[in-house]
């Protein structure tokens, strides 16, 4: 990455940042896109919510089922019916009960399986939109916005969103089934106790959603805590040789304790107001199943209700109790995905700034001139600041252009414009006259080819590497490439030869390794323009030279440019172009520019001549 | 052609399943190495390390192990309560209400002492947990810094932190619950024994329903576990690719590979889909089995415990007792076998966390070992020194030199040669297997190692940084260190400048590892950090790193500054830094083959003044094949 955007990167990153000011208003609008998209599956939407409603009518159908039983077997005793009548009530009870029982198993069985079903097809198709989007959108974007955070929006968010059918909607059906027609069936039974036995409800659900709510604020402190306990051990085991160099092993325990202590009185905190709330709404519970007691008893008593009505009450307030406890959890369903939903679609509703053209056509290579015509580019988060002013040359096909310039000064931009990383801001780039804003983005980045200077390794095999831009080529070409760049004996040292893991959780590579890759994976896309920005940093001289002469062959038919701190990189080059402050202030062949006797006469001097005399002149001009 | 491109692939992909035809070389993230994710349920030793960290909150486990007891005895109370009000406080017609009132009365208690018991009982679990939980990880992260530099080296930070966190974290769910498992227990044995007390042929009959749970449990929960953790890998298999996604964005853009990635990423998200389809199935068949169960024990408690009411053998109340148990007695073998699963768990990491515990410390401070006073001389000496990180294969032998107090010395050699070795055992990092290295005239193992370390400043190849602003960074540990003062080593190694122009100026938040700084830039507050820190002794690693020339000039001059008055070891790579040596030492295959300055060195005409004429800027860019000559060469004369 260039110097450039790492200025822009520290700009805060405000390009997500109105997501976090979610209103109520909005958080509405998220949650109806949320269902919208569910109802994409309509045959599982309809079987998980039809059986919600079926098993919550079965469950609720199970204490008057018991209390009639209870009644049955007390009638009898009471000096009722014959007891071979009481005999076959009891068993039609007990087997009506059985079949309710198995029935409402098997409609909660599907209610939950679709339930599950239709989020985890959301879920599919989040990460498939998710995944795409990433990877479309243009380097701005990813300059801007912390990996870390995209990948929170990938994997939580998604999982909240994802979550929203079964553990919100599908809970708020069935809680309403069983509160709402649980309640009628309580209160046409008999209003006191009805009262009674449901007073328990509203304090429930509110502590429950209070609760559920607070925990959910703390949990997101925790995890900021958390994360930067993980931080300090990351750092201090990354840089362990630091530490012990310092010999501050007892200064790290303290920035360990410190962060640890913060978290764990957070997580201490936590457990009270879980403790409290639980334990709270046990209480009441009971206490309604007490009054219920003791009032039915005396209403028994009166002969105003029977044994089995009192049954089906205190049966009624058990099913009742878990669903009005996850009332919470509901409230909290709908908080999360309203909030993780918001950051979700606002990264999929992100507009790629850099995408085709509405009539754009596939670029056609005949002669590979690229030009660059007064271009200009500044950052769009910083356009008060350009990094390249009225920038023009041109590049016919086997020319070598050198770019050297100090840092900041707007080589790496250069690199990054061909291949529309970024869009210019004034003036055009074209290739063989064709605008490069008016062809295909594919086809322009298989002309165009930038080897980054610290470039990203897939885990994977060496050889995928290599073959990372055409992954259907021929075993010879990349082991050509792999030739090309200096690095087949070496491949072919490792006990897994081609197939040895590399990247992140493979084999580690020298830097010097990385970039010999980095460069034979650029050559098997056969570019018409191939860029070097700064990537033989870490290669010694000898083996870039043998890079650059293995190379000749392969330049003859394209445009090379090479960015480089080095001068030996780039002395050979047709043109040289020296940046300063975003412009071309010397251009010329290597000799042109040394008889010229300017900046590039002085950096040529400072790098051939190490000695203290030019330091020490270097630094004064400078 | 995009669009063919992608037409193309389809193509490809669908004819590789049906002719076999072959793949293209693609993968999109990676398959993880999955550690071993279940262990024995019950591991002795384990146990007792785990019990170590335990100890300190016994008398509090304790507390908690009777709190739950008595909420499990309070919940198997409360439907007698009820039986009682039901049996003898209700006949119709009756007057006498102190029969209820004697059952309520007796509910309240019973649900008071339940409020308190479960209120005790989930406070102290959670809170022990949780301190046993941090209480582990200080140990783990505390021993990480006193093992040896070797196990650091071969052990990725990746590793080591999934150690710290998630390991950890299963501990935490182990305590918890190791606590509901006793609660459980109970309660599973209280509800039998209370259901044949209250009626031994009506319980029995109930209670045949059990065992044909357990073997139903005991067949299901293989195959579950399988599909739980196929749906678990497949998570993170497709996060993982996600996320390489995320951070290979600028590669996978400009190889234009995002076509084939997304047909890749399908696959793994489709895998990921049916897996999870397949986890939901395993973990609803439960549902209608446990509900059948339930319904059977409730019908033989109606028929059978009915006719008993009828036959006047049985109280009413019982049977509506009976009815209440049935409704929780299958909780406890549902989180019983649950929690089964977590003790594996549990097992496998406490095995991995010991394994962290127990890595050897083998550098230690000696009983009597002494304070390195400020004052010595900042001599440095190796007497015939001898070390492998692998004994077996020595990379320094019988290495003998002595730095004079304030003088720089210049180590030199190829690659391999033992030069950042020798630099190692100065502070002690290893110990050496013969031989003896001196700082100040004291044997470094008889000194304390928080001593040695205040008196030597380290500069390393690759310059680290925490987050924290510049400042907290240039003053690391060394806390009482003054914002005049850090400004002044700043300005000393030439940093200043471009700390100016941070937003913020020293007070400008380094990122992760100082990320948006330069290379140069980096080394140069390192520098600044070695300066402040002030020690006698500076050894220095200089950096190979292609830096730009600008900056490598203000590093040449910080250098000068930096070994001003002090004693330099310098591992030098750039003729420039070499030249400037008072003297030179080089090493070839863990041998010191020449001394001397630059001009003596050059008369002599040995290696280094073959691989000087050579003419490299850096000795590190010479080739291995002219080295191997040179080296030839060198030897035979």
């Amino acid at each position: 990455m260039s110097s450039e955007a790492i200025g822009s990167a520290t700009k805060p990153r405000d390009a997500l940042a109105h997501v976090n000011a979610a209103s109520w208003g909005k958080g509405l609008n998220i949650l109806a896109r949320i269902t919208r998209m569910n109802f994409r599956h309509p045959w599982q939407v309809t079987f998980a919510i039809g059986s919600t409603i079926i098993a919550a009518t079965l469950q609720l159908s199970i204490p008057q089922l018991l209390g009639r039983a209870v009644d049955q077997a007390q009638s009898v005793f009471a000096g009722g019916a014959a007891g071979a009548v009481a005999e076959q009530a009891l068993w039609t009870s007990a087997l009506l009960l059985l079949a309710v029982s198995t029935l409402r198993g098997l409609f909660t069985m599907s209610q939950n399986y679709f339930a599950e079903a239709v989020g985890h097809h959301i879920g599919y198709e989040l990460r498939l939109a998710c995944y795409e989007k990433i990877q479309r959108l243009s380097f701005s974007f990813h300059d801007q916005v912390h990996s870390g955070d995209l990948i929170t929006i990938g994997m939580l968010d998604l999982e909240g969103v994802r979550m929203y059918f079964s553990t919100g909607l599908v809970r708020a059906v069935l809680l309403f089934m069983l509160i709402g027609i649980g309640a009628y069936l309580l209160l046409s039974t008999d209003l006191v106790l009805g009262l009674l036995a449901l007073s328990f409800v509203p304090f429930v659900a509110w502590r429950s959603s209070v609760t559920q709510l607070t925990l959910r604020a703390t949990w997101l402190d925790l995890q900021e805590r958390l994360s930067v306990l993980s931080r300090v051990m990351e750092e201090n085991l990354g840089g362990i040789r630091v530490v012990r160099a310092f010999a501050s092993q007892a200064y790290e325990m303290l920035k360990f304790d410190r962060a640890s202590k913060n978290a764990l009185d957070l997580a201490h905190e936590r457990v009270n107001i879980r403790v409290r709330n639980t334990s709270a709404m046990t209480f009441s519970f009971f206490f309604s199943m007490g009054l219920v007691l003791l009032f039915g008893g005396r209403k028994v008593m009166a002969g105003e209700i029977s044994v089995g009505t009192l049954a089906t009450f205190l049966t009624f307030m058990t099913i009742l109790q878990m669903p009005v406890r996850q009332i919470g959890l509901m409230v909290n369903s709908f908080a999360r995905a309203s909030t993780c939903g918001s950051r979700l679609f606002g990264l999929l509703d992100m507009e790629v700034a850099i995408k085709d053209a509405p009539d754009a056509k596939p670029l056609e290579i005949e002669n590979g001139t690229l030009r660059f015509e007064d271009v200009s580019f500044a950052y769009p988060m910083a356009a008060e600041r350009p990094i390249l002013r009225n920038v023009s040359f041109e590049a016919r096909k086997g020319e070598t252009i050198g770019i050297v310039g100090p840092p900041g000064s707007g080589k790496s931009t250069i690199a990054h414009l061909i291949p529309r990383f970024y869009d210019v801001t004034g003036g055009r780039i074209t290739l063989d006259g064709q605008d490069i804003r008016d062809v295909t983005l594919g086809s322009l980045r298989k002309a165009v080819a930038v080897v980054q200077q610290d470039a990203f390794l897939f885990t994977t095999t060496i050889e995928n590497n290599i073959a990372y831009g055409d992954p259907w080529a021929h075993e010879q070409r990349i082991e050509r490439a792999s030739g090309y760049a200096q690095l087949h004996n070496y491949v072919l040292g490792l006990p897994a030869g081609y197939k040895t893991v590399v990247g992140e959780r493979g084999v580690s590579l020298s830097g010097g390794q990385r970039q010999r890759l980095t460069i034979a994976r650029t050559m098997m896309l056969r570019p018409s323009v191939i860029i070097f920005d700064d990537s033989t940093a870490a290669i010694d001289a000898a083996t870039e030279q043998r890079i650059r002469s293995a190379m000749r062959q392969f330049a003859k038919d394209r445009v090379t440019i090479i960015i480089a701190h080095r001068l030996s990189s780039l002395m050979h080059a047709d043109q040289i172009l020296f940046v300063e402050n975003g412009e071309i202030v010397e251009r010329g062949t290597h000799e042109d520019l040394l008889a010229k006797g300017g900046r590039y006469k002085a950096l040529y001097d400072l790098q051939v001549r190490p000695g203290d005399e030019v330091l020490n002149e270097y630094g004064e001009a400078g | 052609m995009a669009q063919g491109h992608a037409g193309e692939l389809e193509a490809e992909r669908n004819d590789v399943r049906d002719d076999g035809r072959r793949p293209p070389r693609a993968v999109v993230g990676s398959h993880r190495i999955e550690e071993e994710m279940f262990g024995r349920a019950f591991d002795k030793n384990i146990v007792k390390r785990i019990w170590a960290f335990v100890k300190p909150y016994r008398a509090k486990v304790y507390v908690a192990v009777a709190a739950v007891l008595i909420f499990t005895a309070t919940q198997l109370v409360i439907p007698l309560i009820i039986r009682y009000a039901i049996d003898h406080g209700m006949a119709l017609g009756g007057i006498d209400l102190l029969p209820l009132f004697i059952a309520c009365g007796a509910f309240l208690l019973a649900i008071l002492i339940n409020y308190a018991a479960s209120y005790t009982q989930e406070t102290v679990v959670g809170k022990v947990a949780e301190n046993v939980l941090f209480d582990i990880r200080r140990a783990m992260f505390g021993h990480l810094q006193r093992v040896s530099l070797s196990f650091m080296d071969k052990t990725e930070v990746g590793r080591l932190m999934s150690r710290l966190q998630g390991d950890v974290n299963s501990m935490q769910e182990f305590l918890e619950t190791c606590v509901l498992s006793v609660g459980d227990i109970a309660l599973l044995f209280g509800i039998v024994v209370v259901m044949l007390w209250l009626d031994f042929r009506l319980g029995l009959l109930t209670l045949s329903v059990l065992p044909v749970l357990f073997i139903v449990r005991l067949f299901w929960l293989p195959r579950a576990r399988n599909a739980f953790m196929a749906a678990h890998e497949t998570n993170s298999v497709a996060n993982g690719a996600l996320a390489e996604a995320i951070h290979g964005v600028r590669a996978v853009q400009s190889m234009d590979r995002q076509q084939v990635n997304f047909v890749l990423y399908d696959d793994k998200a489709h895998a990921n889909l049916k897996t999870h389809l397949t986890a939901a199935r395993y973990a609803q068949v439960m549902v209608p089995i446990v509900d059948t169960l339930t319904g059977i024990a409730m019908a033989v408690v109606i028929v059978v415990g009915g006719s008993m009411v009828v036959n006047a053998s049985l109280d009413i109340g019982v049977m509506v007792a009976f009815l209440f148990y049935i409704q929780r007695f299958f909780d406890p073998i549902r989180s019983l076998t649950l929690q089964y699963s977590v003790m594996q768990r549990a097992m496998a990491s406490g095995k991995r966390l010991t394994d962290v515990l127990d890595v050897k410390v083998d550098v230690q401070d000696k009983p009597d070992a002494k304070v390195l006073s400020p004052d010595m001389d900042g001599s440095v000496e190796f007497k015939d020194v001898t070390f492998g990180y692998n004994p077996k294969h020595p990379v320094l032998k019988n290495v003998s030199f002595r730095v004079n107090p304030g003088e720089t010395v210049a180590l030199v050699g190829p690659t391999g040669s033992g030069k950042s070795s020798a630099m190692a055992l100065v502070h002690r990092f290893y110990d050496v297997q013969q031989g003896q290295v001196l700082v100040g005239g004291h044997d470094v193992r008889d000194l304390t190692q928080e001593s040695l370390g205040r008196q030597i400043a380290m500069v390393l190849q690759e310059p680290f940084l925490f987050t924290g602003t510049v400042f907290e960074n240039i003053r690391y540990h060394m806390t009482d260190a003054t914002r005049e003062q850090v400004i002044e080593a700043a300005k000393a190694v030439g940093a200043h400048d471009f700390i100016m122009t941070l937003a913020g100026g020293y007070d400008a938040m380094l990122e992760e590892r100082g990320g948006n700084l330069s290379l140069g830039q980096r080394q140069l507050i390192s520098f600044a950090r070695a300066l402040v820190a002030d020690a006698k002794i500076l050894v220095l690693d200089e950096a190979t790193a292609n830096i730009d020339s600008y900056t490598e000039m203000l590093i040449q001059k910080a250098l000068v500054k930096l070994l001003e008055g002090r004693t330099g070891l310098v591992i030098a790579h750039r003729l420039a830094t070499i030249r400037g040596a008072d003297r030179i030492i080089v090493l070839q295959n863990g041998q010191l083959i020449e001394t001397g300055n630059h001009d003596q060195l050059m008369a002599r005409g040995g290696l280094y003044s073959k691989l000087y004429n050579l003419n490299y800027a850096s000795f590190d860019d010479i080739p291995e094949e002219e080295l191997q000559a040179s080296a030839q060469s060198g030897s035979t004369t």
